[in-house]
């Protein structure tokens, strides 16, 4: 397979990302739609990184993979905490700090 | 072969993500995820990148997935209602995603970049396997590994500031 079928593909999949955040307003979703961004720019990382015949970009992906996880963490800790003081878990409810 | 195993593949990355965005009840939308993980894992191999292909599976599939799930399972992930209130939004999102598409793909394939349209060059057989991502984490970027160490201890320590239980007062 040729490179740009990974390359279009990976666009594909933050598109859909993207979109996904601008559509969903639960806060789980959110950060789910956060891990499709994420991996598709895995996918073009290390397309690119097969592209050059160079390995330095697969490290570049592991690094973003722990990135997610920190994300995720932390991400799923405040869902929790907002959770714990009984507010709604709707991300256009939650606006106290809009500015 | 392999463009069959690409496109399948493809389908399931595609359809795991549209699945994501697409189903009401969040535990359907961690099991898409899960879908689209693993179809992603299957690119990697193909794109001849075992490490990361295993990593893909054992953190975001291992860990990452269950943290997903024991969340979703405390807070009771109930079907949302959110379908109704954002009328405008819904109609805009997916032009702007479509929007974000066509301007990636442009910029990327308009791009002069030299194996666009190739294979790739010929790798070695060792071509991206734990030895040789070890070798470069431990010794080309092992300043960058070390910092990841570091962010990841301090993104569990805040996660547990964050979910711990307060002193009742």
């Amino acid at each position: 397979m040729n490179v740009e079928w990974y390359i279009v593909l990976s666009s594909l999949l933050f598109a859909v990302g993207a979109m996904g955040i601008l559509l969903r307003r639960s806060p789980i979703v959110i950060l789910l739609c956060l891990e499709l961004m994420l991996n598709a720019g895995n996918l073009a990382l290390v397309a690119f990184s097969r592209m050059v015949g160079n390995q330095q970009g697969q490290v570049f992906a592991i690094v973003v993979m722990v990135i997610a996880a920190c994300e995720v963490v932390v991400g799923l800790g405040l869902i929790v905490a907002i959770f714990r003081r009984k507010l709604p878990l709707d991300v256009d409810e939650l606006r106290e700090l809009r500015g | 072969m392999e463009a069959v195993l690409f496109f399948l593949a493809a389908l399931g990355a595609l359809g795991g993500a549209v699945g994501v965005v697409a189903m009401r009840t969040p535990f359907y939308g961690v099991l898409a995820l899960l879908v689209h993980l693993f179809s992603l894992a299957v690119l990697f191999l193909l794109l001849s990148s075992a490490f990361v292909a295993a990593a893909q599976v054992v953190v975001y599939a291992g860990a990452v997935m269950v943290l997903y799930v024991f969340v979703v399972a405390y807070v009771g992930g109930d079907t949302e209602s959110a379908w109704e209130p954002i009328p405008g939004q819904r109609f805009l999102a997916p032009l702007l995603g479509a929007a974000i598409f066509i301007e990636l793909s442009i910029a990327v394939l308009s791009s002069s970049l030299i194996a666009l349209g190739t294979h790739g060059p010929d790798v070695p057989a060792g071509f991206g396997d734990p030895a040789g991502i070890g070798k470069l984490l431990l010794e080309r970027f092992l300043l960058p590994f070390e910092a990841s160490s570091i962010l990841l201890l301090l993104a569990a320590v805040g996660a547990i500031v964050l979910a711990q239980r307060k002193a009742e007062s």
